[in-house]
């Protein structure tokens, strides 16, 4: 192997890797932040929501963990403007993920809900809460809590996931390391130095997660 | 000029399946294979290599499948060799599912209760005794539904190897559309092609899974 590493460009494209850094973490809140509750409202439809809503959920949850990340962002991209719907190319970037994260994360909070004692209902029942309010108050948080560090994998997964949406020209990290690839014919330091930039990202989201999960659920209750 | 109808689109598509097809099993096989033996090493009783396996599933487990492919691409280019897509693809989808399995076994043999281990050594099993009659087995049982389950994960991460040109499904995806201007009608029969590859793997892995869970509590 006859290769001299070369990263002397960092000193000019640096500021590149910020702003695909920028890219990606606006993504990521965005698309964590609604997908989750995208993935709440699904749980809460397939284990407490009305009877016609149900499979209209299963069929959306199938469907999407089924198919790989880059078919959904392309049928949204590329397919929808056929459809007359048409979306910038964040847009589509940010409404793929908060579909994909609604999908799984309505799996995950679902196991949540099914996992509360069934007293918990009737103990809401019998204070007269109305079930939505049974569901917001008593159910769940509890289950929220249980599940959260599924959850945190589960926003992590599909941040490293969002790494494909430079293929329809979103300027994230991936995108970064495109461009200055093609600019500076150093390859493999610019995915290197990208794919580092990653796996931080990766750890510090995991770890602001959990932090984040100690914050929103402060008594840490025993089991049961 | 050529018209695409819809069964041409179709037959394009179930033709380009078959590369899906392939790279999925030789990357779930070599990476099975992979698997087993850092799982090995990762539960092995010897001290420096248990971190040395963490540090590769955290590193592969924690950064962007595409990275992955990247680098692999043109990583081995360094060497000097012309790397054909189908070779980056295979040796990072092959590094990667290890990365997964590695993890998913160590939790299936780490759930075998402890009691079995030390009631094997007190009948004088050796160490690759006590594992090749008791707890691989027993672990065996408990690893097939997740395994089965991660399954449908290479699947979906083949789709990624079209970006560094790897002619599969997605591809043809791409070219199709190119070529016809119908992106909702391709992408959507893709979308459908691979949900027809994944949910009964994703079923398999659920009725598995349930079986056990009522053998368990039994």
């Amino acid at each position: 192997m006859n290769y001299q590493f070369d990263f002397a460009w960092l000193a000019t494209y640096w500021p590149v890797f910020v702003d695909g850094v920028l890219m990606t973490v606006r993504l990521i809140v965005i698309g964590g932040v609604v997908g989750i509750a995208l993935g709440t409202f699904c749980a809460w439809a397939r284990s407490l929501g009305p009877a016609w809503l149900k499979p209209a959920v299963v069929a959306y949850v199938e469907l999407i963990r089924n198919t790989p990340f880059l078919i959904q962002l392309f049928f949204i991209f590329f397919g929808l403007p056929a459809a007359g719907f048409r979306l910038t190319e964040v847009e589509a970037a940010t409404l793929a993920m908060v579909i994909n994260l609604g999908a799984y994360s309505a799996e995950i909070i679902r196991a949540g809900i099914e996992a509360t004692p069934k007293g918990q209902f009737e103990a809401g029942a019998s204070l007269a809460m109305s079930p939505i309010q049974t569901f917001r108050h008593v159910v769940l948080i509890p289950a929220l809590q249980k599940i959260w560090p599924a959850l945190a994998s589960q926003v992590v997964i599909v941040m490293l996931g969002s790494a494909v949406v430079s293929q329809i020209a979103v300027e994230d990290l991936t995108y970064a390391a495109n461009f200055v690839q093609s600019r500076t014919f150093r390859a493999f330091e610019a995915y290197f130095i990208s794919t580092a930039i990653y796996l931080g990202l990766a750890i510090l989201l995991r770890f602001a997660l959990l932090r984040l999960g100690h914050v929103i659920f402060p008594h840490k209750r025993a089991a049961r | 000029m050529t018209q695409f109808t819809l069964m041409d689109i179709l037959r394009n598509l179930v033709f380009a399946t078959q590369w899906t097809v392939i790279l999925s099993l030789v990357s779930f096989i070599g990476g099975g294979l992979l698997g087993l033996l850092l799982l090995f090493m990762r539960i092995g009783k010897t001290r420096w290599l248990p971190p040395v396996v963490k540090l590769y599933t955290e590193v592969f487990q924690g950064t962007p499948l595409l990275m992955q492919l990247f680098l692999a691409f043109f990583g081995l280019g360094l060497f000097g060799i012309d790397v054909p897509p189908w070779l980056a693809a295979g040796i990072a989808l092959i590094l990667w599912t290890a990365a997964f399995l590695v993890e998913i076994w160590r939790g299936c043999v780490e759930a075998i209760p402890k009691g079995q281990w030390e009631a094997s050594a007190s009948l004088g099993m050796t160490y690759v005794e006590q594992m090749r009659h008791i707890i691989l087995p027993q672990a065996l049982k408990v690893a097939i539904p997740p395994t089965v389950g991660f399954s449908v994960q290479v699947v979906k991460g083949t789709a990624l190897t079209s970006i560094i040109g790897f002619t599969e499904l997605s591809k043809a995806g791409t070219v199709l559309t190119n070529a016809t201007f119908q992106p909702f009608t391709v992408y959507g029969l893709v979308a459908l092609i691979y949900f027809a590859l994944c949910f009964p793997l994703s079923q398999v892995a659920r009725i598995l899974e349930r079986k056990m869970n009522v053998a368990h509590r039994h």
